[in-house]
């Protein structure tokens, strides 16, 4: 039943996404790599989870009112990261840009099957989107993420905390539980969708410098200048 | 008494607990679809069913969203979809499944075989849709009350002075002038139902007939799956008024029929027994 994920070959685009737990690091991650790639004036767009004007008062409501079921959740998610791909990610890719995506469908692959929908039926829906050129995986110890969340002791929200679950009364509890199960769908995709595995629990330097070499070995990035400056080749 | 689903369903239900009945109308706009179900609603009702009437774009969660999201040219064919899916999950979840947990007589006003065809016709990759919509119950049974694209015309008119600019799929470009888009669009909806006859097993109702026709033969049908209930005498109907109240209040006279597409009246002593 499954299409296979398109993986087109003559799109002049690159595209670079980053995934991992709340806390991995990968947020400061993927904005040094946009940085370095504009001040060397490349044709790069940055694109976010969750961020569709379109979607988010849908999104904003049914969370606040707690009128979310999984499929919902899912569904909602999916048209966020459809009007995304569809408007910017897709055509941008096609226009020949280096996009950048924090969180990609890897996020609703495990979240989603965490909250109970099917395997298939979640990697079905994704089916339109391309798999990324390189898709970098910041990992930490599970203990690691969540002490970089929790030390705060932040304001967990419902279905952040993963209380629609029910796994504990305790958003904390509910939070652990929550994020271990994340972790544990992450580590199954590993292979399956080639994640570059970054040990996030190194400094920020020396994540930035792996991440950098390896999008150097794998993307002519001078072919990425914009054309008002002279082409270096 | 169970329910299955058309795919692996949906987290949480389990189809054993579904102990209602669901039945679908489905059929274009202006194929008569409401005033069927609030005939078959009555009927039921009458005979002491509990009935709860779903539709689409009814849920709390997107259909404001959806109303907005229409009027400009934000959408595009995937986020339409899924939007759409959102909104029947979110009935699915929230009314459907708990009426047929409770036993009650689920009457939708269309179901995923609209949007399935909108999509198809839409270009949507078919496996694509076919699996956003597998989370769906299947029904009891399916009533596709068949028009044809002509007397859609006539109808719509009649009841709106104009045509509708999704329903004559404005938005595919099929053509520039809206009636030969409209009977256009309205052909290839009808081709994909025609696609989808067989697998999802649709029961094809003649829609060109008169409301009362059409009543008393979805009664006849509807009284199989349900049973015990008897289905109204033609005579006794015939007492009742003709006319069609109209959403503005005014008594319309009976749509117009065409000839050739006029069935006569009876129903077999077989079918009243059954």
């Amino acid at each position: 039943m499954r299409m296979e994920l398109r993986k087109p070959k003559d799109i002049p685009g690159k595209l670079i996404a980053v995934e991992g737990l709340d806390g991995s690091g990968k947020s400061t991650q993927i904005y040094l790599v946009k940085r370095w790639l504009e001040m060397q004036d490349m044709k790069v767009f940055f694109t976010e989870w969750n961020s569709s004007n379109l979607v988010k008062k849908v999104t904003k409501r049914g969370k606040k009112e707690q009128l979310l079921t999984p499929t919902t959740f899912s569904l909602i998610h999916c048209t966020d990261f459809a009007d995304r791909y569809e408007r910017q990610i897709w055509p941008l890719l096609r226009a020949g840009f280096i996009v950048l995506a924090d969180r990609y469908m890897y996020t609703a692959f495990a979240r989603d099957v965490v909250r109970g929908c099917s395997h298939l039926w979640v990697r079905n829906l994704y089916s339109f989107a391309m798999e990324p050129d390189i898709t970098f995986f910041f990992k930490v110890r599970l203990e690691t993420a969540l002490d970089r969340i929790l030390s705060a002791r932040p304001q967990l929200k419902y279905f952040e905390a993963g209380m629609d679950l029910g796994l504990s009364s305790d958003p904390y509890e509910s939070f652990r539980l929550f994020q271990q199960r994340i972790h544990q769908q992450y580590e199954s995709m590993e292979e399956t969708y080639h994640f570059r595995v970054i040990d996030a629990t190194r400094t920020v330097e020396e994540q930035q410098q792996e991440v950098r070499e390896l999008i150097q070995s794998r993307i002519d990035l001078p072919h990425f200048k914009k054309r008002s400056r002279v082409s270096m080749a | 008494m169970a329910k299955n689903f058309y795919g692996e369903g949906l987290p949480g239900v389990d189809g054993d607990e579904l102990h209602g009945k669901l039945i679908v109308i489905e059929g274009a706009d202006g194929s008569g679809r409401s005033t069927q179900i609030e005939r078959l609603t009555a009927w039921m009702e009458r005979h002491g069913h509990a009935i709860v009437n779903v539709g689409l774009k009814r849920s709390t969660l997107v259909s404001d969203q959806l109303d907005i999201a229409k009027r400009g040219n934000i959408l595009s064919p995937t986020t339409r979809s899924l939007f759409y899916a959102t909104d029947f999950a979110d009935q699915l979840e929230h009314i459907i499944i708990p009426a047929l947990k409770s036993g009650f007589i689920v009457l939708a006003d269309r179901y995923i075989y609209t949007l399935i065809a909108r999509d198809i016709v839409r270009d949507a990759d078919r496996a694509w849709v076919e699996s956003l919509y597998s989370i769906a119950v299947v029904p009891d049974a399916v009533f596709y009350l068949k028009v044809s694209p002509r007397l859609l015309v006539e109808r719509n008119f009649d009841k709106n002075v104009v045509l509708d600019y999704w329903e004559s799929g404005m938005d595919i470009g099929l053509s520039r002038d809206m009636l030969e888009s409209f009977l256009k669009y309205q052909k290839l909806i009808q081709n994909e139902f025609a696609n989808m006859q067989q697998r999802f097993g649709f029961e094809v109702i003649n829609g060109n007939r008169s409301p009362r026709a059409i009543a008393l033969d979805l009664q006849a049908r509807v009284a199989r799956i349900i049973g015990g209930i008897p289905i109204d005498q033609p005579e006794r109907e015939t007492t009742q008024t003709l006319a069609i109240k109209s959403d503005n209040g005014t008594i319309e006279r009976e749509p117009r029929i065409e000839t050739n597409h006029v069935h006569s009246f009876s129903i077999s002593a077989e079918e009243v027994n059954v």
